[in-house]
């Protein structure tokens, strides 16, 4: 992974330094906080229900063992020894003192890691394919390119000021697992008729109130204009985005407003005065320095697919369940991608405690050459076990209760902190989240089942990407009540769609019921090897609706 | 309040007048661009300097023609948050080629000041008791720059490549 | 009653009878009427423009058996912690 020079050494210093000195002059009331807010959210401190919340990045979801370590530590010294993981592969710590914020990002700075921008009205953390340069068929590692975005959109004068936050993400893979198309930026590594690998462009994604899936404006940029068109697609935003409106202050908003054609020849405009300026070009040679960190691992040369690894599954059903449930292909033989799923039932989704940080960071040393990757479903991966240590690994993450054979099933459940943490929440949503995962815990009706995505969100900002799940629940407030929202038929990959709204919304206790209605109804339905949203695309949502809420009024008279 | 260039407290030769009736005459002004449609050949015909205040949604564009006859434009904040004229600045720079002063006005914060200035402001109306320590405060916050803009700063990745930068 | 969050850790405190701030909603002062509650609310706001608190409000409370609980779900969860820790409170 990415090491910082000297010169990402002293550029989060000096970040540190001053905003030690805006918290300084904060505390002591020279600076308002109407002033202070923006400053202390482009440091990643959010002041939550309980006390202020520090969220730090997590560059394209790369973590090392180190860090994951440091992670403990601030969880037990300035926190409430446990950390959360969330739908933009970053961590958040709940109980953060403004005063000894300073020191966290001081410690975080110690390890390579920091809170710059991960709030505020910027360029936020730049989001990736959590398998990034293991997965096979990956046309091209996409992680070196988040690494030249993310260094060009810290601290840019011009884009520090948006009309509201801007989000990026980048996959390599024909199969899409970022959500790229649910970003305002969204780019796919893609060839040309002539074989060239460049970007696809995909501007205007988002969720929140107004979800919409985003739009290609280019359908192939070389490499070599990267930086120049995205900069000419953040400059047409920050004059043209609305500031009159935070809930339409998105970048989606102008480009449906505006069309996309018109918005792309506002784009292309803009583009073609900046496309050859030598202050975006960047020099091969810093190209082949970035990407020269994120070259393969000096992977042992292994037998794929061992005869152990058969004996050993057919030995165990359970290790069994938990490899075809967990475990991914690797492009070494001999090696695989290991899921860490952070949904036991009955767990916060995407919560991991200090112990649990310290023994993982154990792990990936012993298992996984010292690395880890965030999802962006608020799991853990090991991108590298060989697979002769498969057995011996699952055992270790089953003490650590990480080894729940759930990913991609419906226990799999992203599900942000809602109204427990959340200023801006309407409802609840873990508890939820634990209530599902308590009822349908056990692995063989998960695995007949097969793929499905719940997400859930606390109110309409969508930070659960509800919008997007197979199905969706969003946490609503009516007289002083929780109630929820179903949707169906949602997905983040490269066939995004947004959810289509079931019926009324239900009470917190319904909804397992209605899971279990819409899964049962999916089961009854489904045809060959469909999963969920196959059987829903192809029959549509009447006979869930009916399989929830009962019988339609017109059918009942027909029938009388 | 007061005007700041190169770190340090300048007289203004200027009048603003943007928010006033009354257009004075024999006097260096800034005018709106309301003021400026309406006055404009009597403004040159006075001989003075003249320099343009725009709001945040007048981009530099509406006066390219004009700008070899102004001696400052002034591109107002009108709230921190809105960071058009960041972008008006570089434009007025790079593509409009204005080499006269571009003057950050209104809601101006210290904070903000490193990041006008690299965009192609170069004086600065700062607010509180003792503007030139509010510049002093800020000016060594950052010795690395990741990007480039309308500066001479080297990027980081240029100083990569060459070391003597 | 009022409450806000306090500037140095963020923590969630009410206003007490003699104008500190205190972690107990059993500490707080409490009014029955509109103009105390109002003089309480501009008392907040002058400790805000001091920058000892954020974003000062006032909540409804309920006291029963000798317990107060704001009357507001959402109060209750800033006043006792998240619903899913328990240990968390405060």
């Amino acid at each position: 992974m990415y090491r910082y020079d000297e010169f990402d050494h002293t550029l989060v210093a000096e970040r540190v330094a001053t905003f030690r000195r805006q918290v300084r002059r904060r505390l002591s009331g020279e600076l308002t906080e109407d002033q202070f807010k923006p400053l202390r959210l482009m440091n990643g401190l959010y002041l939550q229900l309980h006390a202020y919340m520090l969220r730090v990045n997590i560059p394209y979801g790369c973590l090392s063992s180190r860090q994951l370590r440091k992670l403990a530590f601030i969880a037990r010294r300035y926190d409430r020894d446990f950390g959360h993981f969330t739908t933009r592969q970053n961590i958040q710590f709940n109980w953060i003192k403004l005063d000894e914020t300073p020191d966290v990002l001081a410690a975080l700075a110690e390890v390579e890691m920091n809170a710059m921008q991960s709030s505020g009205n910027c360029i936020r953390n730049i989001t990736a394919d959590q398998f990034a340069g293991r997965a096979r068929n990956e046309i091209e590692d996409p992680r070196p390119w988040c690494e030249l975005i993310r260094q060009w959109s810290i601290l840019h004068p011009e884009f520090s000021y948006l009309p509201r936050k801007f989000k990026i993400a980048v996959s390599g893979s024909s199969n899409d697992r970022a959500a790229v198309k649910l970003h305002d930026i969204g780019l796919y590594l893609r060839r040309n008729a002539d074989g060239v690998v460049g970007f696809e462009v995909i501007v205007g994604g988002g969720q929140g109130r107004l979800p919409y899936v985003g739009h290609t404006i280019r359908e192939w940029l070389a490499k070599e204009d990267l930086l120049s068109y995205l900069e000419a697609v953040l400059r047409i935003y920050n004059l043209g985005g609305r500031r009159d409106n935070p809930q339409k202050a998105r970048i989606k908003v102008q480009l449906n407003a505006l069309g996309p054609d018109e918005f792309r020849r506002l784009v292309d405009e803009e583009w073609a005065a900046i496309r050859n300026s030598t202050l975006l070009a960047v020099p091969r040679a810093e190209i082949e320095r970035i990407t020269s960190y994120f070259a393969d691992p000096a992977w042992e040369t292994l037998v794929d697919s061992p005869a152990t690894l058969a004996d050993q599954r057919s030995a165990d059903p359970a290790f069994d369940a938990w490899y075809r449930a967990n475990v991914v292909p690797h492009r070494a033989p001999g090696y695989a991608i290991v899921n860490l799923s952070l949904k036991a039932p009955g767990i916060a989704p995407g919560d991991l405690t200090a112990d649990q940080m310290d023994k993982v960071a154990d792990l990936a040393d012993r298992f996984s050459l010292g690395e880890l990757r965030v999802s962006h479903r608020q799991n853990l991966v090991f991108p590298d076990v060989r697979q002769v240590d498969l057995a011996l690994l699952w055992q270790e993450l089953q003490s650590l209760s990480l080894a729940t054979p759930n990913i991609g099933r419906l226990t799999d459940i992203i599900a942000c902190p809602g109204l427990d943490f959340c200023s801006l929440a309407n409802a609840r949503a873990i508890p939820v989240a634990q209530d599902i995962g308590r009822h349908f815990a056990g692995s063989a009706s998960l695995e007949d089942i097969g793929e499905l995505s719940i997400n859930i969100s606390g109110c309409m900002n969508a930070c659960g990407h509800h919008h997007v799940g197979n199905i969706g629940i969003l946490g609503v407030e009516k007289n002083g009540q929780e109630f929820y929202q179903l949707t169906l038929g949602g997905s983040s990959g490269e066939d995004a769609s947004l959810g289509d709204r079931l019926g009324r919304s239900i009470s917190a206790a319904e909804v397992p019921i209605a899971i279990e209605a819409i899964v049962t109804q999916y089961k009854t339905l489904r045809e060959a090897d469909e999963r969920f949203l196959d059987t829903y695309r192809r029959v549509g949502i009447d006979s869930f609706k009916d399989s929830v809420y009962g019988e339609r009024p017109e059918r009942r008279r027909a029938a009388a | 309040m007061g005007l700041i260039r190169d770190g340090r407290l300048v007289p203004d030769p200027f009048t603003d007048v943007s928010a006033l009736e009354e257009l004075p005459a024999g006097v260096a002004l800034i005018v709106s661009f309301e003021q400026w449609q309406a006055h404009r050949d009597a403004l040159l015909a006075g001989g003075q300097p003249l320099g343009l205040r725009l709001n945040s949604d007048q981009p530099p564009q509406l006066v390219a023609t004009d700008l070899e006859r102004l001696a400052v434009i002034a591109l107002d904040f009108p709230r921190f948050r809105d960071g058009r004229a960041y972008t008006h600045a570089r434009m007025l720079r790079e593509r409009l080629g204005f080499t006269g002063e571009v003057r950050a006005v209104g809601d101006v914060l210290q904070e903000q000041l490193h990041f006008m200035q690299r965009c192609g402001f170069d004086t600065f109306e700062v607010q509180g008791p003792d503007p030139e320590q509010a510049w002093r405060t800020i000016a060594g916050d950052h010795t690395v720059w990741y990007q480039a803009a309308n500066d001479a700063r080297p990027r980081a990745l240029d100083r990569r490549t060459s070391p003597d930068q | 009653m009022i409450l806000a969050n306090r500037l140095t850790d963020g923590r969630v405190v009410f206003l007490a009878a003699d104008g500190s701030w205190v972690d107990d909603i059993a500490a707080g002062a409490l009014t029955t009427d509109a103009a105390s509650a109002q003089r309480l609310l501009a008392q907040a706001r002058r400790a805000e423009d001091r920058s000892a608190v954020l974003e000062p409000y006032l909540i409804g409370v309920r006291a029963a058996a000798g317990a107060r609980r704001p009357v507001s779900f959402r109060e209750g969860i800033r006043a006792a912690g998240p619903t899913i820790r328990t240990d968390l409170a405060g």
